[in-house]
C-alpha cells in the first residue's frame, strides 16, 4: 500500500482479505448461511420467552471459533422480574 | 522398512501441489532418503514434466491397479538422483481407474521398500482427492495466499478431519514478500491464523520455480534459489528436524533496507 493510498484512508487489501475470509470460513464450516442463522435465533427467542421473560432485542447470536472448533455464542439478556404484589 | 506416506493436496488447482511435491521429494532424495512419488492425478498427469521424465514413461499407475505390469515395471527411476522413483499416472483414464482400497494396496507394497511415498493428489473434493487420502499417514495442504485458495485449504481440511486423516500441516507457497510488506497479500501469520494449522513451511515466489520447470529439473537441485532452499527446508521438518523459516527477504544490507524504506510502504 503506497502512501497515496495511506493518505486517503484506504484500507490494506490484505487486511480486506482476512476480514472477509473470517466470516466467510465459519459459514464454510458450519454449513449455515446468515440468513439461516437470523432464523435460528427468531425461534430461539421464541422458545425461550415461552420460560422465561427476556429482552428480543438485545439478543445476540453468532458463531465464533477457537482454532478449528467451532461454537455458537449466544447472549440473552433477562428482562428484570417484576415484582409480585 | 516401513515407510511413511505423505499426500499432498489442496482443493482448489494451481496452487503448487504438484511442484511442491516432485521438490520434497528431490530434496529427500538429496538428503539420502529413498522416495518414490506417486501421481494420482488420473487424467491430467504432470508430476513427469517437472520431473523431467515425462519421456521414459512405459507403464503407469492403473496398469499397476489391473494388473498388466509388475509395480516395479511402472516406477521409473531419476537417472540424477538414484534414490528417486515416480509411478506416473495414466493420461487416457479417468479417477474411477483407480480406488482409495487400490491406493492402499498400492502404499502397503511401497512402504515396505521406501522411506518415503509422496502422493500428488488431483485437484477438488471427489473420487481424485479421496483416492489420494486414502492411505495417508500424513496430509500436507498446499495453499497461495490468495482468498479462494484459503477458502479451498479450509475446505479440504475439514474433509481431512472428517476422514480422521489429520492434523495436516500447511505449505504456503508463492508467498510475494514485497507484497506482503506493503499490506497487499496475506501475511503466512493470517492464514495460519484463519486456517488454525501447523505450518510445515513457506515457499517464496520465485522465477526459479518457472525455469526449472521448463527445464524439467526440480527446483531444490537448484541450491541457489530462495524455492530450492525454502523446499529442502521442508524435507528436513517432515523427517522431525526443526528448522527456523528462513527470513522473508534476501539481503538485509543498508541498501536493500534503504530501498524498502523509500519503495512502496514500510
Amino acid at each position: 500500500m503506497g502512501w497515496f493510498d495511506r493518505l486517503i484512508g484506504r484500507q490494506a487489501s490484505a487486511k480486506q482479505a482476512k476480514d472477509r475470509l473470517q466470516l466467510v470460513l465459519i459459514h464454510d464450516r458450519t454449513d449455515l448461511s446468515p440468513a439461516q442463522l437470523d432464523a435460528l435465533k427468531d425461534e430461539l427467542i421464541a422458545v425461550i420467552s415461552r420460560y422465561i421473560a427476556i429482552e428480543p432485542q438485545a439478543v445476540e447470536i453468532q458463531l465464533s471459533h477457537e482454532g478449528r472448533e467451532q461454537y455458537l455464542v449466544a447472549n440473552i439478556p433477562l428482562r428484570p422480574a417484576r415484582r409480585r404484589r | 522398512m516401513s515407510g511413511t506416506v505423505v499426500t499432498i493436496t489442496s482443493g482448489k488447482g494451481g496452487v503448487g501441489k504438484t511442484t511442491a511435491t516432485a521438490n520434497i521429494a528431490a530434496a529427500l532424495a538429496q538428503q539420502g532418503r529413498k522416495v518414490v512419488c506417486v501421481d494420482a492425478d488420473i487424467g491430467l498427469r504432470n508430476l513427469d514434466l517437472i520431473l523431467g521424465l515425462e519421456n521414459r514413461i512405459v507403464y503407469d499407475l492403473v496398469d499397476v491397479v489391473e494388473g498388466r505390469c509388475r509395480l516395479r515395471q511402472a516406477m521409473i527411476r531419476d537417472k540424477r538422483l538414484p534414490n528417486l522413483f515416480l509411478i506416473p499416472a495414466a493420461q487416457t483414464r479417468d479417477k474411477t481407474a483407480v480406488s482409495p482400497t487400490d491406493m492402499v494396496h498400492l502404499c502397503d507394497e511401497l512402504r515396505k521398500e521406501f522411506d518415503w511415498i509422496l502422493i500428488d493428489s488431483p485437484a477438488g473434493i471427489e473420487r481424485g482427492f479421496r483416492n489420494a487420502i486414502a492411505p495417508a499417514d500424513q496430509v500436507i495442504v498446499v495453499t497461495n495466499p490468495e482468498v479462494s485458495a484459503v477458502r479451498d485449504a479450509d475446505r479440504i481440511i475439514g474433509l481431512i478431519e472428517a476422514e480422521e486423516k489429520g492434523p495436516a500441516r500447511l505449505l504456503l507457497n508463492r508467498l510475494n514478500p514485497g507484497m506482503v510488506r506493503s499490506g497487499n497479500m496475506l501475511a503466512a501469520d493470517d492464514v495460519l491464523e484463519l486456517l488454525a494449522i501447523d505450518l510445515l513451511g513457506v515457499v517464496p515466489e520465485d522465477e526459479a520455480v518457472v525455469v526449472n520447470a521448463n527445464r524439467g529439473m526440480p527446483v531444490a537441485l537448484d541450491a541457489k534459489s530462495r524455492a530450492g532452499r525454502a523446499f529442502h527446508n521442508i524435507a528436513r521438518r517432515l523427517q522431525g528436524e526443526e528448522v527456523p523459516l528462513m527470513p522473508l527477504e534476501e539481503g538485509s544490507g543498508l541498501w536493500q533496507r534503504l530501498g524498502r524504506l523509500f519503495g512502496k510502504g514500510v
